[in-house]
């Protein structure tokens, strides 16, 4: 490399010779800063999102490589954010591959003192024996002035409301046609 | 709205630099109070003195938009002329019924008709269902000069004339010059040329009084003529991704997907009178039957035919509320055996939290679907109760399953945000281990109740077997298609076998298939609509192709007020919808919300039946007779005009009527649940406010296991003035103990100014603030707020009121964990005091499990 080319990086030359006085242009530049890229440009893929925390609906895109979440950032392209994430929906990326997180199912018997765990479908199982019984149990089909009640009073439902459209719609047709009414929502809270 | 909203609060950033003024409303001082042009600081429980005081401002100073208040809205109706108003009855309205302890609202309809409430209201009709309804509406009687003493302008003016700036210093806390400098803001920013904007969350709806906060302001912006045009509305922020989609597709008892009521047994009997007593005879609500025969092919496929009323029987029936508290305190009393409780953390946000704890106690199984187990989830070993050793692990039957649940990125589906728009997301990886999507649970336990009832010969079990449930799955976890579920969601044509493109296309003979009318449309020509994703730079504003918003990718609702009688835009500047003469259409930038082809001229002839009722000036179809309503004369349980009433834990006494509090509230008398004095307890002299920061998300079941989030906002607190940090001793960054009758909490200590006292009638009055994420598990732990509350509710929604209640705050840190849920009342001695009701209202009967609402008992036959 020429002597005269070294000098030529050094950085107040290069604000003057770039017109750059303020030296936040091309000049601050050094070959690994030009080099740098950012990590999300490695992704595999890049999904298109929604933040799943409040209302306002900000657009994500989550870049993915081997099968992993690298990050979640906020879509420019969405009228409604405009790239923009809040607090929390820029930590939705640790909300979905946080150490917090319990990959199994457990389960707590009756007067037990600790949680067991238990394989899934095994859980299922037991669970659609549980609500089968108590429907069986606790049916009204109709009440005393003879109208049709076909219903039980002795199951309930609390979802929250970061549920899927489609999966309230598949909650309310299941459960209000096993006859539950006490189906409720954080809508009303 | 910079706290909890913060990147839809960018736009309001983006209106001021254009010139907006920004005023916020809110007792404490935020980061929205921060970047206003005018805070507010209003005693929390008193909007409605001040919002009522606008009213009169608008009317006493002629402020109101003339010609869209005397066509647009019901401001020349004529009102029975045996209504009598809270002027005349001192806080109540005509119509009390001391037997049934509920209004029958039959003395606040229109002379001459009798009308059905518009969507989301009908479900709340209480009483038996009068013939007469669904009358002709053309039989409507009109004061357009709107001076008949009768006429709803009239009956407004009066009610809200007592409303003064004096009202508002004595109730609000607010001097005269700062509530007019509001009234000037608003009403100068408000006409042909102007909009102003009301945006509100739960500080609005948390009240006894909730739905009629809402109400107050639906008055100002219709007299303001803010409604259905750009740049106007009444924006209601939601807290949670989809909270907007529980409600269109609720997962609430008292509906059907699409505002459609559940039945009520003792009425809707069969379908014809489900119909009969649902439907309208004139406005949109004509089409009910469509809708509900549409929703049952959905649900029950070939099974539903006529000769059966498309299954209606299969649909169980309601006897009065059966909501969240209801339920909750039917549990504790041991008559629920089993709960679902999915991506929901009631043991930390719901009210009276160990009341809701003794509830899960007496449950044979509970199963809890979330990220990591969360206080629900672990109620039976890490409680207060438990830690305080007041109750027993051992001695705790309840079987509980946790199913660890799929995130956002894991599964595909569609939220619907505040704005109603439908937005799809795409599946980016699998879920880890044996977590799964909620879809994926409830789809497979489906699968196997059906199983298990395959051979059954019950009628009783009918339903679940003719239950149509044949969706693809996918992958190894056997995922099912969450498109396929959007798609009968959308609904499809059986005989043309075709995707139906919107709600007009819906018929009653059974042909068309269809899971939520509102959202028909969603998935037109076999398109995820919902999954559009157009640069927003790519199209106008309106951003018509980003997603899809229900009704008919519409984005600003009866936008038909956008134009004025003869369909052309109030202003150039505020254009949005407008008649196009040539082609004879209304046209504009969105979706017009109107009948496309009915020109502004149209009038009905008097026997015109349905939405032929609807005229040319009509812009909200959704109603009757197509007009906003500024009186509500039909749907609402507490009143046809908003009422200034204290919540139900006041400092104060009522500044305006001798009726303290909201006559029709829900109440729980029971000894798990006690209220505290209606006013000047001395035990508990000052005002607590519940809320939310910006870091967490409610109940923190997404935010206080996060490191990230809990690195920025580590630990519970209250926020209290200096002067009150004075009067109790109370240190910054100190302990304090908070406490009412229902449990006692302790919690860190901010002194700040940006919370300040009230002096009101020379008393000084202290707020304390609250927020309410923390309880005792996650990585993140403290006190949670909710073990301070109550049960206590608005009668039309049975929504909680948390956000105005009575407390005491002692220096030091808490000496016991006491709760009445679990060793009593706290503090029981001195509990007599003033009465909250008038005499007759005092009557009101009680009903099961604690449980005081008149409504309930009405429509309970047990
Ligand atoms: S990024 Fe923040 S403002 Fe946007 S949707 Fe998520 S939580 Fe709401």
């Amino acid at each position: 490399m020429s002597k005269k080319w070294s000098l030529r990086k050094w950085p107040a030359l290069r604000q003057i010779a770039e017109r750059d006085p303020a030296g936040l242009g091309e000049s601050a530049m050094s070959e690994r800063t030009r080099a740098l890229k950012p990590r999300t440009a490695d992704a595999d893929r890049v999904v298109d999102s929604v933040c799943p925390y409040c209302g306002v609906g900000c657009g994500q895109k989550v870049y993915v490589k081997d099968g992993k979440i690298m990050d979640i950032e906020g879509d420019y392209d969405s009228p409604i954010s405009l790239g923009a994430l809040c607090p929390k929906g820029s930590a939705s990326s640790q909300l979905v591959a946080g150490t917090h997180r319990v990959k199994k199912v457990l389960y707590r018997r009756p007067y037990g003192t600790k949680w067991e765990e238990l394989p899934l479908q095994k859980a299922m199982e037991m669970v659609a024996d549980r609500v089968k019984k108590t429907r069986d149990e606790t049916w009204e089909e109709q009440n005393k002035n003879g109208h049709l009640l076909r219903r039980t009073l002795g199951i309930a439902h609390l979802g929250g409301a970061t549920l899927d459209n489609e999966e309230n719609y598949l909650i309310k047709k299941l459960f209000c046609s096993l006859g539950m009414v006490q189906v409720e929502n954080q809508a009303r809270i | 709205m910079a706290e909890c909203h913060p990147v839809g609060f960018r736009w309001v950033m983006e209106a001021k630099r254009r010139g907006a003024t920004i005023i916020h409303i809110d007792p404490r001082f935020t980061r929205t109070s921060a970047v206003a042009d005018i805070h507010v600081p209003i005693r929390a429980g008193s909007d409605i003195a001040f919002l009522g005081a606008l009213v009169n401002y608008i009317i006493s100073n002629d402020l109101w938009f003339k010609d869209y208040v005397v066509n647009y809205t019901n401001a020349a109706a004529l009102i029975s002329k045996d209504f009598q108003d809270t002027e005349d009855l001192d806080g109540l309205f005509s119509g009390w019924d001391v037997e049934k302890g509920q209004y029958d609202p039959a003395s606040w309809q229109y002379e001459g008709v009798e009308v059905s409430p518009a969507a989301g209201h009908r479900e709340m009709f209480s009483g038996e269902p009068r013939a007469e309804r669904g009358a002709i509406i053309a039989a409507e009687k009109h004061d357009y000069t709107l001076t008949d003493p009768k006429c709803v302008f009239q009956i407004l003016k009066r009610h809200f004339s007592r409303y003064t700036a004096e009202v508002v210093e004595d109730a609000c806390g607010i001097s005269k010059a700062l509530f007019e400098k509001v009234a000037r803001a608003l009403c100068d920013n408000s006409g042909r040329e102007r909009t102003s904007a009301i945006c509100y969350a739960v500080g609005w709806t948390q009240h006894t009084v909730g739905v009629q906060y809402i109400r107050t302001a639906a008055i100002i912006q219709l007299l303001l003529g803010n409604i259905g045009r750009p740049g106007g509305g009444i924006m209601a922020l939601r807290g949670h991704a989809s909270i907007q989609g529980s409600t269109d597709i609720p997962t609430l008892y008292n509906m059907l997907p699409g505002y459609l009521p559940m039945p009520k047994a003792s009425y809707d009997t069969d379908l014809q009178k489900y119909i009969e007593f649902n439907e309208s005879a004139s406005g949109w609500w004509s089409e009910f039957p469509k809708y509900m025969v549409s929703l049952l092919k959905a649900w029950y496929g070939p099974a539903a035919t006529a000769e059966n009323q498309w299954c209606y029987d299969y649909l169980p029936h309601i006897t009065g509320d059966h909501s969240h508290m209801v339920t909750v305190a039917a549990m504790a009393d041991g008559f629920v055996q089993g709960y679902f409780v999915m991506g929901e953390n009631p043991a930390v946000g719901s009210m009276n939290t160990a009341l809701q704890r003794k509830g899960l106690r007496q449950l044979k199984w509970l199963v809890v679907n979330d990220f990591a187990p969360t206080e629900t989830a672990e109620f039976w070993r890490k409680a207060p109760e438990i830690a305080s050793g007041e109750i027993k692990t051992t001695d705790i039957a309840t079987e509980v399953f946790f199913f660890p649940c799929a995130a956002h990125t894991e599964k595909e589906g569609t939220f619907t945000n505040t704005q109603r728009l439908l937005q799809w997301r795409h599946k980016a990886v699998e879920p880890p281990g044996d977590c799964r999507s909620d879809l994926h649970f409830i789809w497979h336990l489906g699968r196997r109740l059906k199983e298990l009832y395959r051979d059954s010969t019950d009628s009783k079990d009918r339903a679940i077997r003719d239950l149509t449930w044949d969706y693809g799955s996918k992958g190894a976890i056997e995922e099912p298609e969450a498109e396929q579920v959007l798609a009968e969601i959308n609904g499809y044509d059986s005989s043309e076998q075709k995707y139906i493109s919107g709600y007009k296309e819906l018929k009653s003979d059974g042909t068309t298939i269809c899971g939520c009318w509102i959202y028909c449309g969603c998935y037109k020509d076999g398109v995820n609509q919902p999954a559009r994703r157009k640069p927003a730079s790519e199209q106008n504003w309106v951003a018509p192709e980003w997603g899809w918003a229900w009704p008919d990718n519409r984005r600003l609702l009866y936008n038909r007020a956008s134009a004025d009688l003869e369909g052309k835009p109030w202003s150039e500047r505020k254009k949005y919808i407008w008649w196009d003469e040539e082609q004879k259409k209304w046209t504009g930038y969105d979706t017009p919300d109107f009948i496309v082809n009915r020109p502004p001229d149209y009038r009905p002839s008097p026997d015109a039946k349905g939405i032929d009722t609807l005229s040319g000036i009509d812009p909200f179809i959704m109603q009757a007779e197509g007009k906003g309503w500024l009186y509500d004369p039909s749907g609402l349980l507490d009143g046809p005009l908003p009422t200034h009433y204290e919540p139900e834990e006041s400092v104060l006494k009522n500044p305006l009527y001798g009726q303290q509090c909201n006559p029709a509230r829900m109440e729980w008398v029971r000894r798990d649940n006690p209220y505290h004095k209606a006013w000047g307890d001395s035990r508990y002299p000052f005002i607590a406010t519940t809320y939310r920061l910006t870091e967490h998300h409610t109940a923190g079941g997404m935010s206080r296991w996060l490191p990230w989030l809990c690195e920025l906002q580590p630990e519970m607190f209250i926020e209290v003035s200096p002067e009150l940090a004075e009067l109790r001793g109370l240190k910054n960054g100190g302990w304090a103990t908070i406490s009412t009758m229902r449990g006692e909490i302790e919690a860190r200590v901010l002194v700040t100014e940006r919370m300040q006292p009230y002096v009101q009638n020379g008393t000084t009055l202290h707020t304390v603030g609250i927020p309410y994420h923390w309880s005792y598990v996650g990585r993140s732990r403290g006190n949670a707020a909710n073990e301070l509350t109550a049960f206590i509710a608005d009668p039309n929604v049975s929504i909680e009121e948390s956000k105005a209640f009575s407390v005491q705050v002692i220096a030091g840190r808490k000496r016991s964990d006491r709760r009445a849920a679990a060793g009593g009342p706290l503090n029981e001695s001195d509990s007599g005091g003033p009465e909250r009701d008038h005499p007759p209202v005092q009557e009101k009967p009680g009903g099961k499990h604690g449980l005081k609402a008149g409504k309930t008992e009405l429509t309970e036959e047990a």
